[in-house]
């Protein structure tokens, strides 16, 4: 058999139409450092920042950081290898290569493909509220720091001085909430505007695919450090940091013994890589076949709980200082009122005298001191406020800036943070829609990527709109809740049954090998075959018995209750129940449709099944395939 | 009526009347240490001069009249916190009040001046029951907030056309460069050899010879 001197000669037109389309097109990595930030910045998300810091703080924060570890190990690094390694190895996007691992399992590339595309729109909705408060950093003084005047200009507005003026800034002037998630409200043209420039930031981004994004990456991935580090420079010089510091690492050990911690951790280092997106597959499949994905695993992996840990440490800081300040008001009003009720001279009770000057009067006249109703000033009290989310951000964070010195830049400082953290992130949510979308080959081949970008963008944005309603808030929180969790983990669970038993554990050691240089050593081994799947299962099926357990409810911010400016807590109604229902099992639907289409039409059409399907991965050797 | 007897019963030098009994006295409040820590001002009987006569001049301007003067501005139950009551008597007939709504509009309008007098401000000296005037909001022509929305949009949009005419460029260009003749294609020439190849088999990439790893 002679050897070709020059393949091409043995090729025929066609396949040297479609090797020139398949290599030229797929776009590749300026360097390495592009991807490694790209994919450091899909996982260092707005979670890192407001949701592990609670997580630390309410699960007895030093002590956190332990099944925090342990899931980071058996879980995250496992899953986060088997995407980066199959993702490299086919160089698909998810429908791609899970299409090309077995044509049952091409269901669950629909899945991550939905999943992201649903995420992709609301998660855009929390940026444009840190766009609302951007545009609002550059005022003096800062719109939440005061409440807005009346008409009459007789006194405030009653609603913001029931609650406080940082409250009534984000849930009047900013969402204009309504009082229940049934009433619509009408959309908040302010908040149109600010969804459409995130969108069109996000678009400018995605423009030109990878190209565009490796390039936007070097920003949007690494400011976020640096502004978290000025923060804590920053922090660490005003009074009370180091009080928010300690509080936070003082670890309490009995806490561990409680199940639900350990199932907090798992599921914060599961959401935190952004696993199951899709994203990273696709990420990937940019990279050279000969790359290290070991290594990058590690790398991306450590990096993100690494920056979690040092997120925490600053927003700590901020809000040692915060409860400090409270604590510090809080006293010099009950200073006042002793003051004024018993005509002392004034500045005589300071903070430091005022526990003795309080038994002093208790003594001489008890009766007027108990009828001033004085509030027990305690720094623990304020300390142990803890919130996350949209509320850490926006309430609290906020009205910490207030009391800091020159506002204005920290506010800003802190919402261009935010917003480079979430756009990083946006990126892999975007990939994660339109790498599938060019592996369906649905769309015609003369409609030119940036259109297609477009249309996703501007989709995107007009089922967001939803979002800018006035009830807009309790729609995000389901989302939040419903759509980016059961179903994540269900396709994470595919995804490594998949790759276990129907590409074989041999096959992928082969593939790693021919990558890496080096078959996975035992650890990884045995983490794919046992240990992460009976942990994901464990996870989804706990998960799913603590959702049924608490009967779902939400929190309302309704200014005719009676006990305002608390939430007041609402059954959903059945309704929305079924819509919540529906976001679970609409993006998990395909898995099962798929598999089932593709055995019934295997079992009627058994003469044709050695003519390979139109979605043909063209790197994947099916010479060795042992079916045939 | 029967008020204005007891008024006139009661010589209004004499400090026996509690006067948060009384209808028309107001109660006046003074932090000053708190305004002006270091710089704070012993208050004396000087400083009572001075606010008497910034009480007067307040009901001058207000009504417009110079009849009131220092006597007619009454000062008990000084104490020392520094709050002390005062009530404002009638310029024609000293045993009679002044309305408490009269004095407090004479106060609202003056209240800048007073407030000056004494280095403090409205929080720092406290007339209770008249609650301070909300300064008007400033309220510009546009919202801070829609300029930098302008400059944020407009910077991007104009970043999306830039990339947009540049893509359109570059794909006329390929377009441009394809229609030229292939005339470095090799592969016209006729099949010499045995193939190995399969026409219904798969190209397989994985081994191509295509050197395009990316660079470090």
């Amino acid at each position: 058999m002679t050897k070709p001197q020059n393949k091409q000669h043995s090729l025929t037109e066609t396949e040297r139409e479609r090797h020139r389309k398949t290599t030229e097109e797929r776009p590749k990595w300026d360097n390495k450092v592009q991807y490694l930030l790209t994919c450091i910045g899909f996982a260092v998300g707005l979670g890192n920042v407001w949701r592990f810091p609670y997580l630390c703080q309410v699960y007895g924060g030093g002590a956190f950081l332990i099944p925090y570890l342990i899931a980071l190990v058996f879980e995250g690094l496992p899953l986060l290898y088997l995407e980066l390694a199959i993702g490299q190895r086919l160089r698909l996007g998810s429908i791609g290569v899970w299409n090309s691992i077995s044509p049952y399992l091409g269901g669950v590339g629909v899945a991550s493909m939905m999943v992201s595309f649903l995420v992709g729109v609301y998660y855009n909705t929390i940026l444009a509220w840190v766009l609302w408060y951007f545009f609002h950093s550059f005022q003096d003084p800062l719109p939440w720091s005061e409440c807005p005047v009346k008409e009459d200009l007789q006194g405030f507005v009653q609603e913001c001085v029931d609650s406080t003026p940082v409250n009534y800034f984000w849930y009047r002037q900013t969402l204009n909430v309504t009082s229940n998630i049934e009433t619509n409200g009408s959309l908040q043209w302010w908040l149109v505007l600010c969804l459409a420039t995130a969108w069109c930031i996000v678009y400018i981004c995605f423009i030109r695919g990878i190209e565009t994004i490796g390039k936007a990456v070097y920003i949007t991935a690494t400011f976020p450090y640096l502004v978290l580090t000025i923060f804590l420079v920053r922090a660490l010089t005003l009074p009370g940091a180091t009080d928010g510091l300690i509080y936070l690492f003082t670890p309490e050990w009995e806490l561990l013994k409680n199940p639900r911690v350990w199932l907090d951790a798992a599921t914060q280092i599961f959401f935190s890589l952004s696993l199951a997106f899709g994203g990273l597959i696709a990420f990937s499949s940019y990279n050279s076949e000969k790359n290290n994905c070991e290594r990058d695993t590690l790398l991306v992996g450590c990096i993100n709980s690494a920056t979690s840990i040092y997120a925490s440490i600053s927003i700590f800081a901020i809000l040692g200082f915060k409860a400090t300040t409270n604590y510090n008001s809080c006293v010099q009003s009950n200073i006042l009122a002793l003051t004024n009720t018993f005509d002392i001279e004034d500045q005589n009770i300071t903070a430091e005298n005022y526990d003795s000057w309080l038994v002093s009067l208790n003594k001489t006249d008890h009766a007027k001191v108990s009828s001033l109703n004085l509030t027990e000033c305690k720094l623990q009290t304020f300390l142990d406020e803890s919130v996350s989310g949209t509320g850490l951000a926006f309430i609290v964070f906020t009205e910490a800036v207030i009391a800091m010195p020159g506002s204005q830049v920290w506010a800003v400082l802190f919402f261009i943070m935010l917003f480079s953290l979430g756009l990083s992130s946006m990126f892999g949510n975007m990939e994660g829609v339109l790498a599938p979308l060019n592996d369906l080959k649905v769309l015609p081949k003369w409609l030119p990527s940036e259109l297609i970008s477009a249309i996703i963008a501007l989709v995107s944005l007009l089922v967001g709109l939803v979002f800018t309603m006035g009830s807009g808030n309790y729609w995000l929180e389901i989302f939040n809740n419903y759509v980016g969790s059961v179903s994540l983990l269900l396709i994470a669970f595919f995804e490594i049954i998949g790759v276990v038993m129907f590409r074989g554990m041999k096959k992928f050691s082969e593939d790693i090998e021919f990558m890496t240089g080096r078959r996975p050593n035992l650890f990884w081994r045995v983490c794919w075959m046992g240990i992460s799947p009976v942990l994901l299962l464990v996870i989804f099926v706990a998960y799913i018995v603590v959702q049924a357990q608490t009967t779902p409810t939400y929190p309302a911010w309704n200014p005719d209750y009676v006990d305002f400016p608390q939430a007041e807590v609402l059954p959903y109604p059945d309704w929305v129940f079924a819509m919540c229902v529906f976001l679970v099992a609409i993006p998990v639907a395909p898995i099962p449709i798929v598999a089932l289409y593709r055995l019934i039409s295997r079992c009627c059409c058994k003469t044709n099944t050695t003519e390979p399907s139109g979605a043909s991965n063209p790197y994947a050797n099916e010479g060795f395939n042992m079916d045939t | 009526m029967f008020g204005l007897l007891l008024l006139l019963c009661l010589p209004p030098a004499l400090g026996a009347v509690d006067f948060s009994d009384y209808e028309n006295g107001y109660q006046v409040r003074l932090s000053i240490k708190t305004a002006l820590g270091d710089e704070a001002y012993e208050w004396n009987e000087s400083e009572m001069f001075l606010f008497r006569a910034t009480i007067a001049f307040a009901m001058r301007q207000f009504t417009k009249t110079e009849a009131y003067g220092i006597d007619n501005i009454v000062v008990r139950n000084q104490t020392q916190r520094v709050s002390f009551w005062f009530i404002v008597t009638s310029p024609e007939n000293p045993a009679q009040t002044v309305e408490k709504e009269t004095v407090e509009k004479a106060i609202r309008r003056s209240r800048n001046r007073i407030n000056n007098a004494f280095l403090l401000t409205d929080k720092t000296l406290e007339f209770l029951g008249i609650p301070p005037t909300l300064a008007a909001p400033i309220s510009p022509a546009t919202p801070p907030w829609l300029i930098v929305f302008g400059v944020v949009i407009g910077l991007v949009c104009a970043g999306i056309v830039a990339l947009l005419t540049s893509s359109v460029v570059k794909r006329r260009r390929g377009n441009k460069a394809k229609q030229l003749p292939e005339e470095e294609d090799p592969a016209k020439g006729t099949d010499k050899g045995i193939t190995c190849e399969d026409r219904n088999g798969v190209y397989n990439q994985g081994f191509s010879d295509d050197d395009r790893l990316t660079q470090l």
